[in-house]
């Protein structure tokens, strides 16, 4: 009975997001507050519905109800109880539903956030979010109903994919998610400006919140996605330019280009039409990851036909969305009145500069995974487009872009001078010189681009930091802890940015330093050592175990440094016996930011273990640079001109370069809920 | 609520469970790592190195996107002996890829070659970057011009700047 008041829960919620739409959007139109104030208890409806829904499904999850298909499918009553859980969205129906119900979380967000947004504004954007969880709702109920009962039910299950049995699994998807599904909001805020035929700073003010959670969370989801790839895959690979992966890569890109032409726009009022285009485009490939990822298109242009249903049903709502979006742009966005002009060597025109390179990055990306499938539907031929492409393509774009953004952060806003950029930069790229010449010294016969890549991101971060650093002391006198103090009155977006920009320097020296990995490939009887990059792993010996629903082979290392032991490691091959399917646990060491990474091989035909040894140098910078970017995120968020009722007002511009909102925004506008 | 009594056999396959997790885990596409193994390296590391230096470059046929030497698909495992065959019998490494690009065409390479095929993808780029500067300059310029017509900080018409003034002027007396 809770199953089907879990699906029913689903067809009201349906129902009740076709209100969600209609009724508020009415009420803009037609300048009525009551239709309009529908919108936010709608939308908190909507999202308790799908609560609920998901909720039941996770209870039959939990419980192992085999009267349901989804269930039977992807769990099994031995798994650990957490990857019952998480099992929940280990499967395409149940990853579907957590879309939707994130989709609706932020749908609720906006109806309750009380930061300054104008009535009609708040109510047509609350509109088109009902927009978008109506199609992804009747996607789900027509297509991939996960409450799908079977009888007879059987006893057992048929186990998740081993592969997904993983800590992993409960992090990547949900932050994937908030990520990826966050920048349905963006795109709710620009049709939204779209309808009313008005943006203004305020709209960029009401949307950058949005725009900075979506990317935080797409920044650590992908970051999480790469370390478990890096330890669940075995040889140590961090990012593979696979088409799922690009498929999530290509909003970041986008999100990151809408950051900043968000800031353009909110504080020079200027790059609007640019702004609301970036904003379609992101979600835009926020959906077209979903389709490349849900319609099996990508294992094959063919397996698209093995599933017609769901395939045909995502493109339908890829083609009404991302059409009728462009469509509605093509013919609001010529009535949009253009803002603020500036000279070319500027703030605004650096963040131009950023928006160019970074879009011809995400261009790249796009034509590069979906060249391959247009050609061989179109021409029959097939060719594969894989890392030696992208490196040859991605890197020539990504490479100056990088060198240009500390010259970017220290350009004053409307006219800049080359003078005054080149004084307050010497001393960050000095260092970052001289960094890049010690380690070309100290690796002398190693890598010959791996120095300059560290040297890169050396400039990132100090940069980065270089912004605060001028800004404490440019007023001269007042010694260290008045500096100090100055440094930590700047507001935290101006921290946000220095952190995000700096996060990306430490990924960037993280990248670099891959390049000195050490990798080696061996068999060993147990009592053998092997030399890694200075330590001297012993294989103690290779014993079978039983746990949960595995079985698995544990090869048990000891790992010396100077005939010291240091650390015990393990590293498995597990067997899942109801799938039939395998996989391989890496034991992992870490060593500050470097890690010993040994991954069990086949068993050779002498009988002794086929083994991958790795020292991989500083690689934890890469993922510790994502996290730092996603803080400087959160960081920017807590600024006060976001934080809940914050009053809007054009002093509140932290830069002292003039106004930041040109027109008094509607401060008093805020409705009543 | 439809029951399907024929949802097992339907759910069942791998094919599916495949593109699961490629859905969810960024992983569907590995297989276990017994990838490249200690019985297949050559003695010589020279050879060796150009043997990976190739490897690298060619695609795991029954995979997607992944290197034959991060593959355990037993066709990958067929490549690399084949790989490490023709460089021992002294063929260059353009002569082995060419061999093997013989046999199973284009789509072993990951990286595509230039050609009628091709020649859209690996120009787009550029051809993007110059696109966008280009049409940045246009509208930089066509704006500035438009600027220099209205030249006031409040966006507002010549006619309506001398209203303003005509009012303030009013005010004022």
């Amino acid at each position: 009975m809770l199953i089907e008041a879990g699906h029913f829960a689903l067809a009201l919620a349906l129902g009740l997001s076709v209100v969600q739409f209609l009724v508020p959007i009415w009420g803009a139109r037609t300048n009525d507050a009551t239709l309009m104030s529908v919108g936010p208890p709608a939308a908190i409806g909507v999202f308790a519905l799908i609560l609920f829904s998901f909720g039941v499904l996770s209870f039959a999850y939990a419980t192992s109800d085999f009267s349901l298909a989804n269930v039977v499918a992807n769990s099994h009553s031995q798994k650990p109880f957490v990857y019952k859980l998480t099992g929940v969205w280990g499967n395409h129906e149940g990853s579907m539903l957590l879309w939707i119900l994130i989709l609706a979380l932020f749908g609720a967000l906006v109806a309750v956030a009380r930061n300054a947004v104008p009535p009609k504004l708040r109510a047509n954007t609350i509109a088109m979010q009902g927009l978008v969880t109506i199609a992804f709702l009747l996607f789900l109920l027509i297509t991939s109903n996960p409450f799908e009962r079977i009888s007879p039910a059987p006893f057992e299950g048929q186990d998740l994919n081993p592969f997904l049995q993983d800590p992993g699994l409960a992090i990547h998807p949900p932050l994937l998610y908030i990520g990826y599904v966050g920048f349905s909001i963006t795109f709710a805020f620009a049709m939204a400006a779209l309808i009313e035929g008005k943006i203004d700073a305020v709209w960029a003010r009401a949307v950058r919140p949005w725009t900075l959670t979506a990317w935080g969370f797409l920044t650590l989801g992908i970051a999480m996605g790469s370390y478990w790839a890096y330890y669940e895959l075995g040889w140590g690979g961090w990012w593979f330019w696979d088409p799922v992966e690009n498929a999530s890569l290509m909003p970041w890109l986008a999100g990151t280009a809408l950051i900043h032409s968000t800031v353009v726009m909110e504080k020079r009022d200027a790059l609007k039409v640019w702004t609301i285009l970036l904003a379609i485009l992101t979600f835009s490939l926020s959906l077209l990851g979903t389709f490349l990822v849900r319609s099996g298109v990508l294992t094959s242009v063919h397996a698209f036909a093995v599933d017609p249903d769901r395939g045909l049903f995502i493109l339908g709502i890829l083609v009404f969305f991302i059409g009728g979006s462009l469509a509605l742009f093509a013919w609001r966005a010529p009535m949009l009145k253009q803002g603020g002009i500036f000279a070319p060597v500027s703030r605004e025109g650096a963040l131009v500069l950023n928006n160019l390179f970074i879009s011809t990055a995400c261009a790249t990306v796009f034509i590069g995974t979906l060249y391959p499938l247009a050609l061989e539907s179109l021409t029959g031929a097939k060719i594969s487009v894989g890392a030696p492409f992208f490196n040859a393509t991605f890197l020539p774009i990504a490479v100056p872009l990088l060198l240009l953004l500390p010259f970017g952060q220290v350009i004053a806003w409307k006219r800049g001078d080359v003078a005054g950029i080149t004084s307050r930069l010497y001393v960050a790229a000095g260092l970052a010189i001289l960094a890049t010449v010690a380690v070309y010294a100290v690796t002398l016969g190693g890598p010959a681009l791996a120095p300059l890549g560290i040297g890169l991101g050396v400039f990132l971060v100090l940069g980065a930091f270089n912004e605060v650093a001028t800004r404490a002391w440019q007023s001269g006198s007042g010694g260290v802890a008045l500096a100090a103090k100055r440094a930590l009155g700047l507001p935290r977006s101006t921290w946000g940015t220095v952190l995000a920009h700096a996060g990306m320097g430490v990924t960037v020296v993280g990248v670099a330093a891959t390049a000195w990995s050490v990798e080696r490939i061996v068999s060993m009887n147990p009592g053998d050592v092997q030399t890694i990059a200075g330590y001297e792993a012993r294989l103690e010996g290779v014993f079978p175990r039983t746990l949960h629903n595995y079985n698995e082979d544990v090869a048990r290392f000891t790992l010396l440094d100077d005939g010291r032991e240091v650390a015990q490691l393990e590293t498995m091959k597990r067997i899942y016996p109801a799938r039939g399917m395998s996989t391989t646990e890496a034991g992992l060491e870490t060593f500050g930011f470097s890690q010993v990474y040994i991954s069990f091989g086949e068993i050779q035909p002498d009988g002794s273990l086929g083994v991958r040894l790795y020292y991989k140098p500083w690689i934890l910078l890469i993922w510790i640079g994502s996290v730092i970017m996603a803080l400087g995120a959160a960081l920017a968020l807590t600024d006060r001109r976001y934080r809940v009722g914050a009053p809007v007002r054009a002093k509140g511009g932290p830069r002292g370069s003039g106004s930041s909102t040109r027109r008094p925004a509607a401060t008093s506008a805020v409705p009543a809920e | 609520m439809r029951t399907r009594t024929n949802v097992l056999a339907r759910l069942g396959g791998t094919a599916r469970a495949c593109v699961v997790a490629s859905a969810l885990a960024l992983v569907a596409l590995a297989g276990p790592a017994a990838a490249l193994g200690p019985d297949e390296i050559l003695d010589d590391p020279a050879l060796e190195e150009r043997a990976r230096e190739v490897s690298k470059g060619l695609r795991c046929l029954v995979c997607q996107n992944q290197s034959i030497d991060d593959s355990d698909a037993p066709l990958a495992r067929d490549l690399r002996t084949l790989v490490r065959e023709r460089i021992e019998a002294g063929d260059t490494n353009d002569e082995v890829v060419s061999f093997v690009v013989d046999r199973y065409g284009d789509f072993v390479l990951l990286r595509p070659p230039l050609n009628a095929y091709t020649i859209v993808l690996w120009v787009a780029p550029t051809l993007v970057l110059i696109a966008g500067a280009a049409g940045l300059v246009l509208t930089l310029r066509r704006r500035r011009r438009i600027a220099a017509g209205a030249p006031t900080a409040a966006g507002l018409s010549a006619e309506e700047e001398a209203a303003l003034a005509r009012i303030l002027e009013r005010e004022r007396t």
